[in-house]
């Protein structure tokens, strides 16, 4: 069973339909009973970060996700829910994150190309720094579905695929049993749902 | 790099797909369910479905397709039509839409982009514009082409992703439904003038005719078609061949 952290960020729909698609098991909840008594736990997310992690902290979900993270339990940020893993984030200002990997949120800088578009909206490949357990069944060049206008430095070290877009984007994360992806597994079609299936299997 | 991006559209009208024929493997071609998963399966990277309804009842069995369709197909979902207020906005994202796509509601009242990209993030704010040559200047049509609104449309452009548009569907009247190849001089105009992402949308009758946007206008990020792909003439994965064949990025 996969708990989706509810927060009251974002559309769940499609995130949920894609678990139902690879027979799995979830919970859409904010409760943090329900979630403990979950296998594994995915943080979503869309929107602005300080946002987001105020949310996170008014609803008591900011140390429940840090004590079921420290147990070992599998969790998985997506896009704007990956970000939030960082330290820190520099949209709109400068807010704390959940600090379950070490680096820094920071907007993609125009500068790295001339006339580059930002957001960066569309497919893009992966290439792999190294293979991460949720890309056990995705190829070198793969292409998944990114969203996003600010994107995470400074963490090469946990950095375990990346992208290509005016300058090397971080596209993946992992810290022993944390996990994250900047693009969107549930819009990346086959792809999305093979790495979601990994995460599961997990 | 990033890839070019193919997105067919469809037209519902009350639940069902307008256009579209001549499928093979398809059941009932007019479900915009069952298509949007053979084109998904055929490789397109997002789908725009455009709600030609007029009725409430209508809406229901928009919103309803809309349902079904992102149960079953895991890739990004764009809506327009009738889209005229914050309420429509929610109305279609919470039956699993992505992104969008505003037009005469945008005209009638442009401080509805700001706002929609307020609440839901630029991203998820698509701006379509239908233009045409009057005179010589790029004109903006309202009302499904019907309406000249006077606007220059560069500038109307420019306003709307000022305002926190994130994407622009470029759409042109004078090479819709002639199949004779996208509009290439129009395209160019709005594609050196605005740094969202660009999708042209308007004339495709050739798997060629999305080799020859994408080499003219490296700046354009996605082809939308239409009449192309209903008829069942050629397939997304035929023109993102074509294009692989050409050197352009595409995900096969």
């Amino acid at each position: 069973m996969t708990g989706i952290i509810d927060y009251g960020v974002g559309n769940l729909f499609s995130l949920r339909s894609s678990l139902a698609a690879i027979g799995e098991e979830c919970v859409v909840t904010g409760d943090a009973k329900r979630l403990r008594d979950c296998g594994r736990l995915i943080l979503p997310g869309v929107g602005a970060f300080g946002d987001a992690a105020s949310k996170l902290r008014e609803t008591g979900l900011f140390d429940e996700i840090l004590r079921e993270a420290a147990s070992g339990k599998p969790l998985m940020g997506i896009c704007l829910g990956m970000q939030l893993l960082f330290d820190k984030s520099l949209e709109y200002g400068e807010h704390q994150g959940l600090g379950l990997i070490p680096g820094t949120v920071a907007p993609i800088a125009r500068s790295m190309a001339p006339g580059l578009k930002i957001p960066h909206i569309g497919w893009n490949l992966l290439h792999f720094l190294s293979k991460s357990a949720i890309f056990r069944d995705v190829k070198e060049g793969e292409c998944v579905y990114f969203v996003h206008s600010y994107h995470a430095t400074g963490c090469i070290e946990h950095t375990t695929a990346v992208t290509e877009y005016g300058g090397t984007l971080t596209a993946a994360v992992e810290r022993e049993n944390v996990y994250g992806c900047q693009f969107h597994p549930e819009k990346s079609g086959g792809a999305g749902l093979r790495i979601l299936k990994a995460f599961a299997d997990l | 790099m990033i890839t070019k991006r193919i997105i067919p559209c469809l037209d519902v009208r009350d639940g069902r797909v307008v256009k579209g024929v001549n499928f093979e493997g398809v059941r009932d071609v007019s479900s915009p369910v069952e298509l949007a998963e053979l084109y998904s399966d055929s490789g397109a990277d997002e789908l725009v479905f455009y709600d030609i309804t007029a009725s409430a009842e209508g809406r229901r069995l928009f919103t309803d397709v809309l349902t079904r369709t992102a149960s079953r197909v895991f890739i990004p979902l764009t809506v327009g039509g009738g889209i005229n207020s914050l309420e429509d906005f929610d109305r279609v994202l919470k039956c699993g839409a992505d992104k969008v796509s505003v037009n005469s509601g945008a005209l009638r009242d442009p401080s509805l982009i700001g706002l929609a990209a307020k609440r839901y993030g630029n991203q998820c704010v698509v701006i379509s514009a239908d233009v045409k040559r009057v005179n010589g200047v790029f004109t903006v049509f309202a009302r499904g082409g019907r309406d000249n609104t006077g606007l220059e449309a560069v500038e109307w452009i420019r306003r709307c992703v000022g305002e926190g548009a994130g994407e622009v569907v470029l759409n042109s009247i004078d090479t819709d439904g002639v199949r004779g190849g996208f509009d290439i001089q129009m395209l160019r105009a709005v594609s050196e003038a605005v740094d969202v992402p660009v999708i042209a949308s308007g004339g495709a009758g050739s798997v060629q005719d999305f080799v020859t946007l994408f080499k003219a206008l490296p700046r354009v990020d996605a082809g939308l078609a239409a009449s192309i792909l209903h008829f069942g003439e050629v397939t997304v994965a035929d023109i993102k061949k074509a294009l692989r064949a050409e050197g352009i990025n595409v995900r096969l």
